[in-house]
């Protein structure tokens, strides 16, 4: 099979607060092929308006397609690709990790120097937050693997225009 | 003393009247009983089908004559999931369609409850929008939301899932006149810088080519694309939806472009410096080849829909606009162009490569249409239904009028003929009668509606172009699969013109050539009600031109080759 492995691009949605926009928004990602890495839907100034920042990987060419369709769709406001645009891109992840005392001390230093917090911390475990751009998440979480990692869970990517313009 | 409010399916039908509705075709069922009792007292015509998909197949056929929107109402569960086929039909082609569906009551929904589908959930692929009503205020505002959806912009189905409780319930809401729909954009005229660009590059062209598409049709450009065409000295060809928008009688017409267009208009999309689409989607019937398709030439695409940019081809210029609009803009930019040679060379492709079909042997479909355009003169509304007939029809009455030959263009559904008919003979204001051109294989699946044309007395002359045989893919069975007939044989047909007197309905049979003009004349000339004429053909003819799928316009069949051919690449 295709072992292609597609960029990710990074989409901001503004939706309409209607029962399926969600179902109506991932057939397109689907029908064309894209694979949405992350998800995340928020509340906005507008309380009938929600955000959507998608994360989705698939063939680039497509891209442009992707967001014209998402446009037509009557309950989507606006569709925009911000890949490598000024935008800012954070995320969040818990982390849970077992570690006995003595790993805890350098435990707490990598999670200092990821400019992560600890969050709940028993005996044997501790749960670390760290926010940042998805590099600096990856990294962190490649680091941690020395440890016994009981499970993680991200938030997907949030993105924001830099500057005075709306996103 | 205050009144007591109407309750939803009250407010439906009024809503609909209030839209214009007249006409609404439909097949009742448990949940949706609230509407139909309401529609008892209105003025509403309500078409009774035999099944679900020839009720929205025939409002379909409304649509397309009418420009109106057609309205569709069938119960939940299987009479929704019916309707799928149709609105698949109406959507491949922007066809307008409201298709009010009944739903199992809302405190059920969700839990398999009987008659139960998520008909909304199905139909998200293939609906511009669709509305699950849970609150009987919401209705004044979902409907008109719903006609305004399905009939601008891009037209296209729209569906609405109404709960049998919703439909019981009072509505104390007013009836309202506009819609807030903030993600919704409708083009009208394209920018006029765009415009200008474009103006700019046909007007350096010496080798124009127009190609009138169904957005043409829809948005009522006829006019306007004659104007072009007569202004800048351009051919026109159209694809099979756009065919009538430019009279195929005109000098500068080349016919239907695509797999079995005229040769002339298929040479001219690979020779011409300069391409104007005007409401075509590139579908994969024209473009034959994409890798070497309009590779010569600067394109022109006008198209309402946005997301029609660079889907196929990356047109030099993209109008985004509604057509009749945009060619307004266009035409006061334009000029005759310097095409005197260009339009020499057409010509004799014209005239060197007209569609023909062999004399000898048994009945021809070529032979029964070419014969019924010449008794009605052309003026005659046709439907066609999908196979070999459909493009003998497309080959060989030619259209002069917009809107005279309906198709199930995108789609490509079997069945959508005859019940296509009845919506047509229900909404034709032309005077012109209806002829409905079908293969016995399409006939058989929607021929229950019969009934439906025979109760309304419709006129409708009913063509069944009998070979026996599911011809267009026994032809491709023949051409590329070394004969190797699979599944294609109709067998045990009944006999069509018992079948039509069974159902009252007066029939004829045409078996050999001679007796073609007369028994046309005498069915003309029923119109109290339909009449079917069964036609039993040649067993295996083949359609050419032909352009196998996948290949280009250079590997173009004008007739039987000697050997078997590559397997095609392409898509059916």
């Amino acid at each position: 099979m295709n072992a292609t492995v597609f960029p990710a691009h990074s989409i901001s949605i503004l939706v309409s607060n209607k029962p399926g926009a969600l179902v109506r928004i991932a057939l397109v990602f689907s029908r064309r092929g894209y694979n949405i890495d992350s998800l995340v839907v928020s509340p906005t100034l507008d309380n009938s308006v929600s955000r959507m920042n998608i994360v989705a990987r698939g063939n680039p060419e497509t891209l442009t397609q992707i967001i014209q369709q998402l446009e037509k769709l009557v309950d989507v406001i606006q569709a925009k690709d911000h890949t490598r645009q000024n935008v800012l891109e954070k995320e969040l992840v818990l982390l849970k990790v077992l570690c006995k005392s003595g790993e805890r001390t350098e435990l707490l230093q990598l999670c200092n120097h990821f400019k992560g917090n600890t969050v709940d911390m028993t005996e044997n475990s501790m749960i670390i937050q760290v926010t940042g751009n998805s590099d600096k998440i990856e990294a962190m979480l490649s680091l941690c693997k020395q440890y016994e990692i009981v499970e993680f869970v991200r938030t997907g990517k949030i993105i924001m225009m830099r500057g005075e313009g709306k996103t | 003393m205050a009144t007591k409010p109407l309750n939803g399916a009250q407010v439906i039908i009024e809503c609909l009247k209030r839209e214009g509705v007249d006409t609404v075709f439909g097949y009742p069922g448990g949940n949706v009983i609230p509407i139909f009792d309401a529609i008892l007292d209105s003025d509403i015509k309500l078409i009774l089908s035999r099944h679900e998909q020839g009720a929205t197949h025939a409002a379909d056929g409304y649509a397309r004559v009418t420009g109106k929107t057609g309205v569709v109402l069938v119960t939940s569960g299987p009479g929704a999931t019916n309707t799928l086929t149709g609105i698949y039909t109406a959507y491949m082609d922007s066809i307008p369609l409201v298709i009010l569906t009944g739903q199992t009551v809302t405190g059920v929904l969700g839990t398999d409850a009987f008659q139960e589908s998520d008909i909304s959930g199905m139909s998200f692929a293939s609906v511009k929008h669709s509305y699950l009503v849970k609150n009987s205020n919401d209705l004044p505002r979902v409907i008109k939301e719903a006609f305004y959806i399905a009939h601008s912009g891009r037209h296209g189905p729209v569906l609405i899932d109404l709960p049998k409780d919703v439909g019981m319930a009072p509505c104390n809401a007013p009836f309202v006149d506009s819609v807030d729909l903030p993600g919704y954009k409708i083009p009208g005229k394209a920018s006029q810088e765009s415009v200008e660009q474009a103006a700019v590059t046909i007007r350096k062209s010496k080798k124009p080519l127009i190609l009138a598409g169904h957005g043409a049709a829809i948005s009522g450009a006829s006019r306007a694309v004659k104007e072009l065409a007569e202004k800048l000295g351009s051919p026109v060809s159209s694809t099979l939806l756009g065919l009538g928008v430019f009279p195929a009688s005109h000098e500068l017409s080349l016919g239907m472009t695509g797999m079995h267009g005229t040769v002339a208009a298929n040479k001219a999309i690979h020779e011409c410096d300069l391409l104007i689409n005007i409401g075509s989607r590139f579908d994969d019937r024209i473009t034959a080849k994409m890798s070497e398709f309009a590779k010569q030439c600067e394109v022109v695409h006008i198209d309402i829909d946005p997301a029609e940019y660079g889907k196929i081809i990356k047109p030099r210029h993209f109008l985004c606009g509604d057509a009749k609009s945009v060619l307004e803009q266009l035409l006061p930019l334009t000029e005759k162009l310097d095409s005197a040679a260009w339009l020499r060379t057409v010509e004799s492709w014209k005239r060197k490569y007209p569609f023909h079909y062999p004399k000898q042997g048994g009945l021809r479909v070529q032979h029964v249409i070419q014969t019924l355009y010449e008794v009605t003169n052309g003026k005659a509304i046709v439907v066609a239904d999908v196979g070999q007939h459909q493009m003998w029809t497309a080959q060989f009455f030619k259209c002069d009028y917009p809107g005279q030959l309906l198709n199930s263009g995108g789609a490509g559904t079997m069945g959508f003929g005859f019940p296509a008919s009845i919506g047509a003979a229900l909404g034709n204001k032309t005077g012109f009668p209806v002829c409905a051109i079908l293969g016995d294989g399409g006939f058989q699946m929607t021929l229950c509606e019969l009934s439906t044309a025979y109760n309304n007395k419709l006129p409708i002359k009913i063509f069944v172009m009998d070979n026996h045989f599911l011809g267009m893919v026994r032809q491709w069975q023949d051409l590329f699969y070394d004969k190797r007939y699979s599944g294609v044989l109709m067998e045990n047909n009944p006999d069509f013109v018992k079948l039509a007197k069974a159902y009252n309905v007066e029939a004829f049979c045409i078996s050999r050539n001679a007796d073609t003009k007369r028994i046309i004349e005498r069915a003309m000339e029923i119109n109290d009600g339909p009449v079917l004429i069964h036609c039993v053909c040649e067993q295996e003819d083949n359609v050419f031109p032909m352009i196998p799928p996948g290949a280009s316009i250079d590997d173009i069949l004008i007739e039987r080759p000697r050997d078997i051919l590559e397997k095609p690449t392409g898509g059916t």
